[in-house]
């Protein structure tokens, strides 16, 4: 019988098997951020074992609040520079070089196939898309982690999302994701691995598979992933040219994280996506998706542009294209926040920025911020959200607001309307 | 090892998520007391008043993907400091079942008929769960009734439970 890519990467790692299907495996990557970080740094002190496994390997960024709004906030960040500063974190992103964790640290090339990453983060599952193990854990996972480079999870059973057909005008990966967690429901992946296949992935940008990968969380996935193949030596190139003479080189290592084509999954389900049309979610869980046509009118009061789910420069693009010579309804407000500067800086080159100014856009630094509702951009009691987010619990984004998740195309043509509604007209007339 | 007897509350309702167990507001605490006024404050469920069902609870017994959303330990740990260190449900999200495990605590896992029984024989009176942790059986015990109910937890999670949780664990073993 053949090993899916879980399957390998865990043999490739185990260090114990404690018990029954628990493997005990080492990490290659722990990274860390500033809401989860400080309680661990706090505990790890109070023990008297304030060290790290491996001042490399450990990545940490302060994303989530920044710059600190309030004096918690401050502490919290404070706590995690003196920390990296102590101990001497090499790759650390404060104030001038931050953004959001899950599109920072791909950006900057710390992620390979074959890893095995942990953060204290849901959406850690986002570094899958380029082949690796990634698990969103709690903060005594992390600080284990953070302590002895190692971390527990059970023998990794995998569902298969074989994606076939072509995606029609104005539908994106978001719109793959949101069709994919209803179909798999909130629960749907608990404890699994969801490998996306098929000729779709194949097709798809590194920036696009982030977006599906960030998403298996919301069907309770351990870790989204996807097999590596030359678009995600191409991504790495600019990294990893000092390892391998060449591409193919690079290529023939990675492609080991590849599943056996008699690998067994504890479920495959098929997904032909060329009927698929634009969606968006209504109520408070992420599995409740509907086609934006039967969402149509619904009043928004704001939208959000960013997170580690589409605040990638893809997105920026995609959204602009709809905004272009366009102004927001006055009775919406429009946020954008650019996940990294790096996308900023791109942005601006590319005179996105401008586009979504002229379009009555406040632009935001890069930070998760409204996305859990902490800062920039939180709701009042009623509001309504057309957002690129991930997450649509019940007070999210403000208590008593209600948020509504698409793809950046979408919102931004709603936030054009006024209400919900189809990108397509936009997308149509907009760009030859 | 934590105490795992005492009053129980029943939470009828299934998707119960880490921000409803504790919003993400308070997750610039940088203490777990400081969660302790918190718990379940967003919960969303007819005729639930924290301040008022929350007292002297010790055990949650809840429906299905209890648990799920945000990673925030916050939520096992806002449970803790309430002196709750117990959830019995028909299943958990992955990141919070461990999380409990980490922290020397529970997240026991029934089958639906169990969870069921639980509900139509003790949800809304006055209930309390014994937990024999040697022979894996809860026993609930109200309104003149009583009911035992064997459980399952792995040789792993039983480890954390008795090492006080994975930090220890780990250092004692990695
Ligand atoms: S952008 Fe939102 S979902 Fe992503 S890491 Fe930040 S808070 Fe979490």
């Amino acid at each position: 019988m053949g090993k899916t890519i879980a399957q390998k990467i865990f043999d490739a790692h185990r260090v114990d098997k404690p018990s029954g299907d628990i493997n005990v495996i080492k990490l290659d990557a722990v990274f860390c951020h500033e809401i989860t970080t400080p309680i661990a740094i706090n505990d790890l002190k109070a023990r008297g074992k304030n060290r790290v496994f491996d001042k490399v390997k450990i990545k940490a960024v302060i994303d989530h609040v920044t710059p600190s709004k309030d004096s918690k906030t401050a502490e919290q960040a404070r706590i995690m520079r003196e920390w990296a500063r102590e101990l001497d974190i090499k790759d650390f992103f404060d104030i001038g070089e931050n953004g959001v964790c899950h599109a920072l640290f791909p950006e900057k090339g710390y992620v390979r196939p074959g890893y095995t990453i942990i953060m204290g983060d849901s959406h850690t599952c986002t570094h899958g898309a380029f082949g690796a193990f990634a698990a969103g854990v709690g903060t005594t996972d992390l600080e284990v982690g953070i302590l002895k480079g190692v971390c527990a999870f059970k023998s990794p059973e995998t569902i298969k999302i074989e994606l076939t057909g072509k995606p029609a005008r104005g539908v994106f990966a978001k719109d793959i994701i949101l069709h994919v967690v209803s179909i798999l429901g909130v629960n749907g992946a608990t404890d699994h691995v969801i490998e996306f296949t098929g000729p779709v992935i194949s097709s798809l940008s590194m920036e696009e598979r982030m977006t599906l990968c960030n998403m298996a969380i919301e069907a309770g996935g351990t870790s989204g992933i996807c097999p590596p193949d030359s678009t995600t030596v191409d991504y790495l190139w600019p990294f990893i040219s000092g390892e391998f003479p060449d591409k193919e080189a690079a290529l023939a290592e990675y492609v080991k994280w590849t599943s056996d084509s008699d690998a067994a999954y504890s479920k495959v389900i098929k997904v032909d996506i060329s009927d698929l049309e634009p969606v968006s979610t209504y109520g408070y869980k992420p599995d409740l998706v509907k086609k934006v046509s039967e969402l149509e009118k619904t009043p928004l009061d704001q939208i959000y542009i960013g997170s580690c789910t589409n605040g990638r420069i893809e997105d920026l693009r995609a959204a602009a294209q709809v905004l272009k010579g366009r102004k927001l309804s006055p009775t919406v407000r429009g946020i954008l926040a650019p996940a990294t500067p790096g996308v900023y800086k791109a942005a601006l080159n590319e005179g996105l920025i401008e586009i979504f100014m002229e379009a009555g856009f406040c632009v935001t630094n890069p930070t998760c911020g409204a996305c859990l509702g902490m800062s920039n951009g939180v709701l009042a009691e009623g509001e309504v959200c057309a957002s690129t987010t991930n997450r649509n619990f019940n007070g999210r984004m403000g208590k008593g607001g209600m948020v509504h998740l698409m793809s950046p195309a979408t919102a931004a043509a709603s936030g054009i309307a006024g209400f919900i509604t189809d990108p397509r007209p936009y997308l149509a007339e907009g760009e030859a | 090892m934590k105490n795992f007897n005492g009053k129980v509350l029943f939470l009828d309702r299934s998707d119960i998520n880490t921000d409803e167990i504790i919003p993400a507001k308070y997750l610039t605490e940088i203490t777990k007391e400081a969660l302790k006024p918190y718990l379940l404050e967003d919960l969303k469920m007819e005729g639930f008043a924290p301040d008022r069902d929350l007292k002297g609870v010790s055990v949650i017994v809840s429906r299905e993907n209890f648990g799920c959303g945000s990673s925030r330990e916050h939520a096992p740990w806002a449970l803790e400091v309430n002196e709750i260190n117990l959830v019995i449900a028909e299943n958990f999200a992955r990141i919070f079942r461990q999380n409990m495990f980490n922290c020397g605590m529970m997240a026991v896992p029934l089958s639906k008929e169990r969870i069921d029984e639980a509900f139509s024989l003790f949800a809304g009176k006055e209930t309390t769960v014994t937990t024999d942790f040697a022979n894996s059986v809860f026993k609930f015990e109200g309104d003149g009734k009583s009911l035992e109910i064997p459980f399952e937890i792995s040789d792993f999670d039983r480890s954390l439970v008795e090492a006080g949780g994975w930090v220890d664990y780990a250092d004692r073993n990695y």
